[in-house]
């Protein structure tokens, strides 16, 4: 079996502060992370391999730095790791994302796609749904747990209300939760092996694209306005039975004049 | 030497944080409290492969160099400084005197499961009356046919009981002095071999310090490591090259005081604000920082010399004599911030104070680590 794993390089967001002048972020000198969401969509194919055999690539789209992000999947356990960089791809929205990657992965093997739910500095959940409709594939998306047998997929879905059980026959795109597994440390040798293989480079002109709906040329999305949200005041904290919740939720709705 | 570090050192100090926050820092209160082995932690090293990080491929290891070696000791002891030494002593002392001094049948028979942390190893020297005299060996070793049988106590050996592995010095003539010191391997379970009285410390309380005592205990004649007569050389070589880890974890106690007092000097107010706004603060954690990063480019140098392949015993001497005092002196000062507090064990300064003390004790005193260095500049 075939699988590709479609990850991003992110800000650790949990060390990121804002300029209160600008309303901007300050990058510099933030470290970048795996996206948590991608790190759990890596593990559970690694597990996949470990029980069946699979074999694992590991596809990014963003700059050169992202190198070391691929050598930390190539050091958990990943087979192959591919680069997908150019100029051309420079201020792309989900949408044009989401059509380069599908035109990479035209030009791969795959039975099964997974991807992150969502990258903690976007926050959109749009790329790899778009991906499976450029693609024509069928997705499920929040998956929590996966079974794998003769061609078929069980996923465990996470929904708002609990879990559904979905079959989905391969190939098909899954989106994983970060929550869905305690994804394995590097092994030191998966580290020192990490750097002796090749990390495959895939510009613009080797993929199945149209170059006009690449990068901001190919973006619908335009961003108005960015602002900082204002900082609320701390909440204040009961801790009483519902009963009594009931009553001071209704009190203090009355107060602001809602009720 | 390089100051900076490499792609992949980056990618290993990544992995090697990451473990020992989420898996050391959590347990290290409790095995101090409880002077607990931290078995499940050795278990999960092992899966990874931190048990032998600079142990070649070819032998089960991980084929990493030296200085990741370090970085690994220096960032568990950051947390907990008795998982730091686990670690040293089993690569340092143990594997490292059977990698460079055994026979290719004595590596392949214990070098892979040492590697793989399916085996501890252990480091036999010191004696009640051989310490820092280590030439005053009385254990004794004598050939009877095939065997070697050996007769003596060890003390303040570290691992104990959970080692495997012992690599053990023994007189073998007692009118040939220093040369006449040998070096042995012995495994666990050898008739005549059993484990002692376990010390109970004042700091790295979760690892195990016994007695190793030899009854007529009998060995094979090939677990002899190295030639007969080369002991005394064998442990002082093993020594230098274990100096480095135990500079290494002095770093990591040091830095790791650091790090809490730093953070706990934001949120503590008196006089109306954080204590860390006071000026006197901020000059005295920025000594200590230039001291802890001076101590870590000297195991820096240290390890790369040992990766080099070129001398390193000075080095190691004087990284671990300033790493080891600069510990005792970032952690006497962060408990000192913490002022009542850190006299209590709700905050971690009080352990890693008492757990960097023996940082200037083993492997060699922070006294003989001033006669190395001056022997090297009198030579």
């Amino acid at each position: 079996m075939n699988i590709v794993v479609c990850i991003k390089q992110v800000p650790n967001t949990n060390e990121i502060k804002i300029n209160p002048e600008t309303g901007t972020l300050i990058r510099d000198g933030v470290p970048s992370i795996m996206n948590p969401d991608d790190k759990g969509g890596l593990e559970m194919a690694l597990r996949l391999k470990d029980q069946y055999g699979a074999h694992v690539t590991v596809i990014t789209m963003g700059p050169p730095q992202a190198d070391i992000m691929l050598r930390e999947a190539l050091a958990m356990g990943a087979d192959r790791a591919i680069l997908l960089t150019d100029r051309k791809f420079a201020g792309a929205d989900t949408l044009a994302t989401s059509y380069a990657l599908a035109g990479a992965l035209k030009t791969l093997d795959y039975d099964l796609i997974i991807a992150g739910r969502q990258a903690i500095d976007g926050d959109t959940a749009q790329v790899a749904p778009e991906m499976a409709e450029h693609l024509g594939l069928p997705q499920v998306s929040y998956t929590v747990d996966l079974k794998y047998n003769n061609g078929l997929c069980t996923v465990k879905k996470e929904t708002e209300e609990g879990y559904q059980i979905l079959e989905v026959p391969t190939p098909c795109v899954l989106t994983v939760l970060a929550t869905a597994n305690k994804p394995r440390y590097m092994s030191v040798k998966g580290i020192m092996e990490a750097f002796d293989k090749e990390v495959e480079i895939l510009t613009a002109d080797q993929i199945d694209v149209d170059p006009a709906r690449l990068g901001l040329k190919g973006s619908p999305t335009r961003v108005k306005k960015s602002f900082t949200k204002p900082q609320k005041s701390p909440g204040q904290v009961y801790e009483v039975d519902a009963e009594e919740a009931v009553g001071i939720i209704i009190s203090k709705l009355k107060e602001k004049f809602i009720i | 030497m390089d100051f900076g570090i490499s792609k992949r050192e980056e990618l290993f100090l990544q992995m090697i944080r990451e473990f020992a926050e989420n898996e050391v820092k959590p347990l290290a209160a409790e095995v101090d409290e409880q002077e607990r082995f931290p078995m499940e932690t050795v278990e999960k090293m092992a899966k990874i492969g931190i048990m032998g990080i600079p142990v070649p491929v070819e032998y089960g290891g991980q084929g990493g160099t030296n200085q990741m070696y370090s970085m690994a000791v220096e960032e568990l002891s950051r947390v907990c400084a008795t998982t730091g030494v686990i670690v040293s002593a089993h690569t340092s002392l143990c594997i490292n005197p059977i990698l460079e001094y055994g026979t290719e049948e004595q590596k392949m028979k214990y070098v892979p499961k040492l590697a793989a942390g399916e085996w501890i190893g252990a480091f036999g020297l010191t004696e009640p009356n051989a310490g820092t005299d280590a030439a005053m060996q009385q254990t004794t070793a004598v050939l009877d046919g095939d065997e070697w049988v050996l007769n003596g106590t060890k003390i303040f050996i570290t691992n104990a009981g959970y080692a495997h592995v012992y690599v053990v010095m023994a007189m073998t003539n007692k009118e040939l002095g220093t040369k006449g010191i040998s070096a042995f391997i012995v495994e666990k379970g050898t008739p005549g071999f059993s484990i002692g009285k376990k010390e109970k410390k004042m700091g790295i309380r979760g690892s195990a310090t016994c007695e190793l005592i030899f009854e007529n205990c009998r060995i094979p004649k090939e677990n002899l490591l190295g030639e007969q007569g080369k002991g005394f050389k064998i442990a002082m070589n093993t020594l230098n090259g274990g100096r480095i880890g135990i500079a290494a974890q002095a770093l990591g106690i040091a830095q790791g005081a650091l790090d809490e007092t730093v953070k706990y000097v934001k949120e503590r107010k008196q006089f109306g604000k954080p204590i860390g706004a006071f000026q006197n603060t901020q000059f005295q954690l920025a000594n200590l920082d230039a001291k802890i990063q001076a101590a870590r480019l000297l195991v820096r140098e240290a390890s790369y010399n040992k990766d080099m392949h070129k001398p390193y015993a000075v080095e190691a001497a004087r990284c671990k004599l300033f790493a080891a005092e600069t510990a005792m002196e970032v952690t006497t000062k962060a408990v000192q911030f913490h002022g009542g507090y850190g006299y209590t064990r709700e905050y971690p300064v009080e352990r890693m104070m008492r757990d960097a003390k023996i940082t200037e004790i083993y492997e060699g005193t922070s006294e003989v680590q001033r006669m190395v260095i001056a022997g090297n500049l009198f030579k």
